[in-house]
């Protein structure tokens, strides 16, 4: 393949890559941003939602289409319930407190990982695609015979992946709505900027918290959903969107959603170029060490602007 | 009487965003005299000992101590040459012990030896003497207040300053608190942050009153009395 | 004050006598838990004296592993040198972090310490064909010896890390009990506080730092030295969890602690594993329930109750 439709084809790849990492990184930067906590578990909460759709899916049976579009509405909404529960049974009662929501959180890491891996087991299963039609892209080219079009080899997608793209700018808008248009996203937004005022007019913070922290992990979930018929369930796959999502909020600035659709969508892009020159492992250490240097030398994030 | 210069500071300033919490102020202190900063609330007060500390940067301006130029140096260079900072808000280590406390504040001066009779006469002095083993945060808060300042003592600093040390004391505290003072002026340079303006009047040489972060007037507490614009900064003019 | 002194070397004398009673199984158990309490002594230093919540110790006790496993497998150092090695590998590697991740506070100092240490576990995959990744090498042996002792025999072994341990021990104590471990409380405390009486904050925990990460790559080191393996599983996030689980449990901020949590979490996971494979629930459940119910752990309620000279 020549270099043109090569870089459409990375593109198109990585643009999947991104929507997905851009619910989940708004997942974990909603959650910090309005309580100030980081949640380590938020990948296990991913992983919950792959591991859901795959439950509902089977369990439903009947054309693939029907099974999904209830695994996308439920599973989320199953996650985000958990996550309310989590939120209630323990993160109320360390109040919130950044170092040990982060300690609770690795417990909660880990217990639902390892639950998982006692339930639903070791292996990986697929979930089918509601539809999935391979497609042909074509490209011009200004040959001998002046401007041609044609379809080059290999330069392909599926309508699936295009839907996995279509749905989490849907989402994105509907966060965007809900956070900027609506008397929630009033409340949650004063909350922000200083629980302890909102407090005092009158707003219930702690089920302001027990709401976001169930609506960033039903986030996760819901991206999970979508990339889970592409990638498959699997008890550890929470791990690279975990990391992949620190690295996103970090970079575009903790608790700044705009930051943090800009990083999701630099970083979800260049991962599958920079996974053409470099090993996975070698490319991961690089993107923690990135996480570290960031946060010891520019804290405010590589978009942010400095508090000061 | 020449007394030497202690402490100076030139134009010294302080902006948080856009806000001049502290402006330009020239200041200076003379070895052995106590001198009290008086002046509003958010009169920038606390900002301004604070420079002069290190405990904030300064935007721009020097500050000499001992002959020394420290404007550069950190805060806790700055308390190892010979300053002492006692906090506004009481900020005793509340879940150690007193001895723990004043060990803390006596150490870097004698290390491990001879330190509990040093502790005990740290604690002694403020009549703190009997609780040498409670946890500070058990204390009340006149107590905690006195402890901070037998940390401050305990320290033998230079220069003791004291952020309003007298608020929440009781009137028989206060008194003692006056003549410890004079005892503590002796050997040691006192600022004194103070609200309370019988306690100023009783204590101070001279009397510095800030607001909105510059100088309005200095001077002896009579001239200071009859001040026509420290009045006004007062009542709101 | 010496009962604490007299308490501390009790408990070695205990650990001694216990040598010759216990049965095999449980002997090396003990030999294995006292090199672990090592690695949660060094933590201790750092979270429970200082403050400094780190959720990468892992690296320490991993630089101090390989350091010693590298200089046998290459370049064939005995494993007394060898040992040395890899403790010196531990105090450069926990410097260098310690300047870096030190300019950061509180949660981001969790995280930036998390990914030197994830980045640590990934190097050594990264050079697999010298670390032999995920696998990890055995070291034969032949190889442990030192002066003609057979450090894989079960007896010497349990010496060995009763030595270690016991050195370690005493050295917290006095360090907690020296005017530098009262400073290191006093920043735990109140950071701020401290910088105002006239201490240099960052020096103290660059100390914390190397101090804990050295006594964590000796226990790295002995670990190698004296059950034979060398591996990755050693450097991933769980094992950094655990020395963070054990201090938590024994009651950070005591010099035993770290030691009376290893041994309770050592025998739960041991009791757990009959019945489920899944041992990291209860790393899980213990950790959730400790930050929710017992934050002082095990002997921090002790010395709140009973034992107020405990240090």
């Amino acid at each position: 393949m020549e270099f043109g439709p090569h870089l459409i084809l990375a593109m198109l790849e990585g643009l999947v890559q991104a929507s997905v990492l851009t619910l989940t990184a708004l997942g974990l930067s909603l959650v910090f941003g309005v309580m100030r906590v980081v949640n380590v578990a938020h990948g296990e909460f991913f992983m919950l939602g792959a591991v859901f759709a795959w439950w509902i899916t089977s369990l439903i049976g009947g054309p693939a289409a029907l099974a999904f579009v209830i695994a996308l509405v439920v599973a989320p909404i199953l996650v985000g319930l958990l996550a309310v529960a989590a939120d209630w049974l323990v993160l109320r009662r360390v109040e919130y407190d950044p170092e040990r929501t982060i300690v609770a959180t690795i417990g909660l890491l880990f217990i639902i990982q390892q639950v998982t891996l006692m339930t639903y087991g070791p292996d990986a299963h697929p979930v089918a695609p509601p539809f999935n039609k391979r497609f042909a892209i074509p490209w011009f080219e200004f040959g001998e015979n002046g401007f041609q079009m044609y379809w080059p080899w290999g330069l392909s997608t599926t309508t699936y992946k295009l839907f996995v793209i279509f749905g989490a700018i849907v989402a994105g808008l509907g966060l965007w709505l809900l956070m900027a248009r609506s008397k929630l996203g009033l409340i949650l937004r004063a909350t922000q900027l200083d629980s302890e005022m909102a407090q005092a007019f009158g707003i219930p913070v702690e089920r302001v918290y027990a709401f976001v922290f169930g609506l960033g992990a039903a986030l996760a979930a819901f991206g999970a959903v979508l990339v889970v018929p592409i990638q498959q369930a699997h008890y550890l796959m929470g791990g690279d969107p975990l990391l992949l999502s620190f690295i996103v909020v970090i970079i575009g600035g903790l608790g700044s959603l705009r930051g943090t659709v800009v990083a999701a969508i630099l970083i979800g892009m260049s991962d599958g170029i920079i996974s053409v020159f470099f090993t996975p492992t070698l490319a991961k250490i690089m993107a923690t060490l990135l996480v570290a240097m960031v946060l010891v030398y520019r804290p405010q994030g590589l978009f942010g602007t400095n508090a000061e | 009487m020449a007394a030497m210069t202690l402490l100076s500071a030139r134009g010294l300033s302080r902006s948080f965003g856009g806000l001049r919490a502290v402006n330009n102020v020239d200041f200076d202190l003379a070895e052995g005299e106590i001198r009290a900063l008086i002046g509003p609330n958010g009169a920038g007060k606390t900002t301004f000992v604070s420079l002069l500390c290190g405990r904030i940067p300064a935007s721009s301006g020097r500050v000499e101590f001992l002959g020394q130029d420290v404007t550069d140096l950190p805060a806790h260079k700055r308390i190892s040459a010979g300053m002492s900072y006692t906090f506004q808000i009481t900020s005793v280590f509340a879940n150690l012990t007193l001895f723990e406390n004043v060990a803390l504040a006596i150490q870097p001066r004698l290390g491990n030896a001879n330190l509990d009779q040093a502790i005990a006469a740290a604690l002694t002095r403020v009549g703190l003497q009997d609780r040498t083993d409670q946890i500070a945060g058990d204390l009340a808060y006149g107590h905690q207040r006195l402890l901070e300042i037998a940390m401050g003592l305990g320290q033998q600093p230079k220069l003791l300053i004291l952020d309003e040390p007298t608020q929440g004391l009781a009137d028989g505290e206060i008194s003692a608190f006056k003549s410890l003072i004079r005892e503590v002026a002796a050997h040691t340079t006192i600022l004194l942050i103070e609200h309370n303006i019988d306690v100023v009047m009783a204590l101070a040489d001279r009397i510095t009153v800030l607001n909105f972060g510059e100088i309005i007037a200095e001077g002896k507490p009579d001239e200071i009395h009859a001040n026509a614009a420290v009045q006004s900064a007062y009542l709101g003019g | 004050m010496n009962r604490a002194l007299a308490l501390h070397i009790g408990l070695i004398a205990v650990l001694f006598a216990l040598q010759f009673t216990l049965p095999a199984y449980h002997h090396g158990n003990l030999a294995r838990i006292m090199v672990l309490a090592v690695y949660a002594m060094g933590y201790n230093v750092m979270f429970g004296y200082t403050g400094l919540l780190s959720l990468g110790h892992a690296m320490f006790f991993t630089a101090g592993m390989y350091g010693m496993g590298m200089a046998t497998r290459l370049w064939d150092v005995p494993v007394g040198p060898a040992f040395l090695i890899g403790v010196l590998a531990g105090s450069v590697f926990s410097l260098i972090v310690g300047i870096l991740a030190l300019r950061t506070k509180g949660v981001a100092f969790m995280i930036v310490t998390l990914m030197f240490s994830q980045a640590t576990y990934l190097t050594i995959l990264l050079f697999n064909d010298v670390t032999r990744g995920d696998e990890g090498f055995v070291i034969q042996q032949a190889k442990r010896q030192v002066a003609g002792i057979d450090l894989s025999d079960p007896g010497n072994r349990y010496l060995v890390a009763l030595a270690l341990f016991a050195i370690v021990l005493l050295a917290t104590l006095r360090l907690v009990r020296s005017p530098t471990g009262r400073v290191l409380v006093a920043i735990r405390e109140n950071e701020d506080r401290a910088t105002m009486l006239g201490y240099d904050v960052w020096r103290h925990k660059l100390f914390a730092v190397v101090m804990s990460g050295t006594i964590a790559a000796a226990a790295g080191a002995a670990y190698g030295v004296l059950f034979g393996t060398v591996g990755a599983s050693f450097a991933e996030v769980p094992f950094s969890i655990l020395a963070l689980l054990y201090v938590l449990l024994g009651g950070p901020g005591t010099v035993i602690g770290p030691f009376v949590g290893t041994l309770f979490m050592f025998y739960l996971r041991d009791i757990s594993s009959s019945f489920t494979d899944a041992h990291l629930l209860v790393s899980g459940i213990v950790l959730v329930l400790l930050t929710l119910y017992a934050r002082r752990g095990i002997l921090g309620i002790v010395r709140e109750r009973w034992l107020k000279w405990l240090p």
